[in-house]
């Protein structure tokens, strides 16, 4: 793909006068809950697991108090909570779940086959260290560990975020082109509990940018006797693969159209793929999912006003990774230093999975900048602006014709 | 009467299926058609073709991997002419869950056409009472769905190369517990009783059976009943199976018959919590006719061929126990303890 066709926002956000939104303060997990309510989904599926649980808890109560109209199923394991909403969506039902650490690891079976039948579920997850020990705090390695599979991937860093990036998730997976089930990733703690003030859109806003799920030709019932996924072996199955692959590709096309859309219908939105902070005349640059973009944000303008060209660079969608506008966004930074809120013992030069990721896809730029990994923030440790300006010194000191070490990673915060 | 429906939807009502009343008036139709691949002399498949015919078409079936997938169900040349998907090997309870939880939620939500429409989950022995069971255990508490899990039981992990599983019956010959030199018995657990479990253990269930499909016109009621009753319910069906129990295919039926007659697989159906013993099971109970010894029965397959008479013997004593010693005669397998207070 190549630098021109990189997905830059849509025009400046038009603020439409009348939205009949309303704001309200509500934690990131509610903010979700809203927008489940405000999708109409027909059946959501649940089982207990912190941090991501407390989406459930607000379902449950807008149901109870008659505000939400879904099947909501308690069930005895992830695994069949996500093999009950995966066969929700096959009868063409809107359906939701989500999961946290082991928990997501304990329904992987049902999530891998969930991309494979190409079923539109969405679910949240609010990242948490997988045990063993056990952790409550956040780490993306739960949701990361799927991420060859077919799923889109988002990381979202607020409430309001979180509740948009809910409404654009159904309308792309349910996209025919597209059909993918898409995991929206909220940080555990930092954004699952914590309360912002959020706009509501009205219903009819809703409805004028999300369209019903329809499972078409696909969809499993009496009038339409289908056999979906028998055995199919050598025979076809890699036709079936190269077909995932292109609806991958397709997500991205279809992302883009989506974020368009709700830009102009929303007032806000943004750029679809990745946030770029103090970017303009950068000459070092951050990069980082989720919620750490916070204290990254103030160490950039920390230091800016010490006269040092920092930026930021947020990636929003992991999956579909968004290598045209890294490429386009880094091509005039001399070094990237990418925060990975996880770890990846025993990869290529020792780095993060988002730092691996970023070095592949920035390998065939032109100007390719050295590629720093900085690991920080494990087990939901606190990621501290100094850590962050530290970091940002590094990379000016490399960009000035200092040693850096580009063949392994820096871990921050560690108690040696 | 408390309202146990309250804020859980609509309920809707299960199609009434009447009982066919002499094998001459079963429909005609088949939804289990050509193209499965399964071993001659498979009573599975038999089973299949008689749980399609008796659901009728406004049928939707989920399928746990197993004989009846990779065996039965292959792209191109599918048997199936219900709507047929398949599930994880675990996950046949939550299939039928999810697919009837879609369909209520979208009728109800007027997305759809209101019609009662079948669903049912199939698995094997080993998807369903060994891996599926929490999965199983969970569907059969959800009151406000009509699904009916629909397990086939040929004793083993069939399909990967009959492993044994927890319903492979005592001392059995499977290729995880073949005769040796040092151990003749490698298999020493006893078979699962699933069936009267899920009854026993289930207070929304409203109907539990055990079939053979030796008695078609029975298993295509029992599944006529089960979906007409509605709610979760639940069906075990012992399927002989020529390659997993090593008997010539021709005898498939023949040692469903001696399972039944020899009392090692009882007929029974609970509804509403009542119990009803049928066909020979019921005349045994009722001493109109003897079991025959179970040797009978294990000398016929080579799945047994190793045993002595020592195991025979142990195998005729424990079923011997099942049918003088336990609270209801070949399903619930308690003895009142000395000086208890028990039921006799
Ligand atoms: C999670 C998982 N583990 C193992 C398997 C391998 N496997 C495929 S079919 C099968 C046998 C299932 O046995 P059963 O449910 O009794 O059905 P049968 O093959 O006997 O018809 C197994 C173990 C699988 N498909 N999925
Ligand atoms: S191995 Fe047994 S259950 Fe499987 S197809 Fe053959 S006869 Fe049927
Ligand atoms: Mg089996």
């Amino acid at each position: 793909m190549s630098i021109a066709e990189v997905a830059r926002p849509a025009a400046a956000p038009v603020p439409v006068a009348k939205r009949g939104e309303t704001e309200a303060l509500v934690s990131g997990s509610e903010a979700v809950a809203h927008a489940l309510r405000l999708a109409d989904v027909d059946v959501i599926t649940a089982y207990p697991i912190r941090p991501y649980d407390t989406v459930m808890q607000y379902v449950s109560k807008l149901i109870a108090d008659g505000e939400f109209d879904c099947d909501f199923i308690v069930a005895e394991s992830e695994h069949s909570q996500f093999e009950v909403a995966k066969h929700a969506s096959a009868v063409g039902a809107r359906a939701f779940c989500g999961s946290s650490g082991v928990g997501w690891l304990y329904a992987f079976e049902a999530i891998a086959v969930t991309a494979g039948l190409r079923l539109p579920l969405v679910a949240m997850v609010g990242n948490r260290a997988l045990d063993d020990p056990g952790a409550f705090g956040t780490e993306h390695n739960d949701a990361l560990a799927v991420r060859d599979l077919g799923w889109l991937l988002c990381w979202v860093d607020t409430a309001q975020e979180a509740l948009d990036t809910t409404l654009i998730a159904y309308r792309v997976a349910e996209d025919h082109r597209v059909f993918l089930p898409c995991a929206i990733n909220c940080d555990g703690a930092f954004l699952t509990h914590s309360q912002a003030i959020v706009k509501l859109p009205s219903k009819q806003l809703v409805d004028s940018f999300l369209p019903r799920y329809d499972r078409g030709d696909k969809r499993l019932h009496p009038d339409n006797p289908v056999t979906i996924a028998p055995q199919v072996n050598e025979d076809w199955l890699m036709e079936m693969r190269r077909q995932n692959d292109l609806a991958a590709r397709h997500s991205r096309d279809v992302l883009i159209e989506a974020y368009a859309d709700f830009n102009a219908k929303f007032g806000r939105g943004g750029e679809p793929f990745i946030e770029r902070y103090m970017m303009d005349d950068a000459e070092v640059a951050l990069v980082g999912m989720g919620t750490l973009a916070m204290p990254v944000r103030v160490a950039v303008r920390n230091l800016r006003k010490q006269g040092k060209k920092v930026g930021f660079v947020r990636i929003r969608w992991f999956r579909p990774f968004p290598s045209p506008e890294l490429q386009e966004a880094l091509a005039g930074v001399k070094a990237v230093g990418v925060i990975d809120r996880d770890y990846a013992f025993g990869s290529p030069l020792m780095g993060g999975v988002l730092a691996t990721d970023v070095r592949s896809a920035l390998y065939p730029a032109k100007n390719r900048p050295k590629v720093v990994s900085f690991i920080a923030g494990l087990g939901g440790r606190e990621i501290s602006t100094d850590n962050v300006m530290d970091m940002a010194n590094t990379l000016l000191d490399a960009a000035g014709g200092g040693k850096v070490e580009e063949q392994d990673s820096y871990w921050y915060g560690v108690r040696e | 009467m408390l309202d146990t429906k309250q804020n859980i939807g609509d309920f809707t009502a299960p199609q009434a299926l009447d009982p066919w009343k002499g094998i001459k008036r079963i429909a005609r139709e088949e939804y289990f058609t050509s193209g499965h691949r399964t071993c001659q002399g498979c009573e599975s498949a038999q089973v299949m073709r008689l749980l399609a015919k008796a659901a009728g078409p406004r049928t939707i079936v989920l399928g746990s991997t197993g004989c009846m997938y990779v065996a039965n169900t292959s792209y191109y040349c599918t048997p199936w002419a219900l709507p047929w998907m398949h599930t994880q090997l675990g996950s046949s309870g939550s299939a039928a869950v999810g697919t009837a939880a879609g369909l209520q939620a979208l009728m109800r939500k007027g997305k759809m056409t209101k019609e009662p429409i079948n669903v049912i989950g199939v698995c094997g022995d080993g998807g369903g009472a060994d891996m599926g069971l929490s999965a199983i255990s969970a569907a059969m508490l959800h009151s406000e769905y009509n699904l009916l899990i629909m397990m086939y039981d040929n004793e083993s992990y069939a399909n990967t190369d009959i492993q044994t599983s927890g319903s492979s019956p005592y001392g059995s010959h499977t290729s995880f517990s073949p005769p040796g030199k040092a151990h003749r018995i490698m298999n020493k657990h006893w078979k699962k009783n699933t069936a009267a479990m899920i009854a026993a253990g289930h207070p929304e269930c409203k109907y539990v059976a055990t079939v053979v499909s030796t008695n078609p016109l029975d298993t295509l009621n029992a599944v006529r009943r089960a979906l007409s009753i509605g709610g979760p319910t639940f069906i075990h069906s012992l399927d002989p199976c020529p390659k997993g129990w090593d008997y010539d295919p021709r005898y498939s039926h023949e040692i469903g018959e001696l399972a039944v007659a020899t009392g090692i697989w009882p007929l029974y159906e609970i509804e509403d919590r009542k119990i009803k013993l049928y066909g020979e099971t019921k005349r045994i109970a009722e001493g109109k006719l003897k079991r025959k010894p179970v040797e009978d029965y294990l000398m016929r397959q080579g799945r047994f061929a190793h045993f002595n008479k020592d195991d025979i013997a142990y195998v005729q004593a424990k079923v011997d126990a099942m049918w003088q010693s336990w609270v209801i005669p070949g399903v619930l397998p308690f003895a009142a303890a000395d000086g208890a207070a028990g039921t006799k």
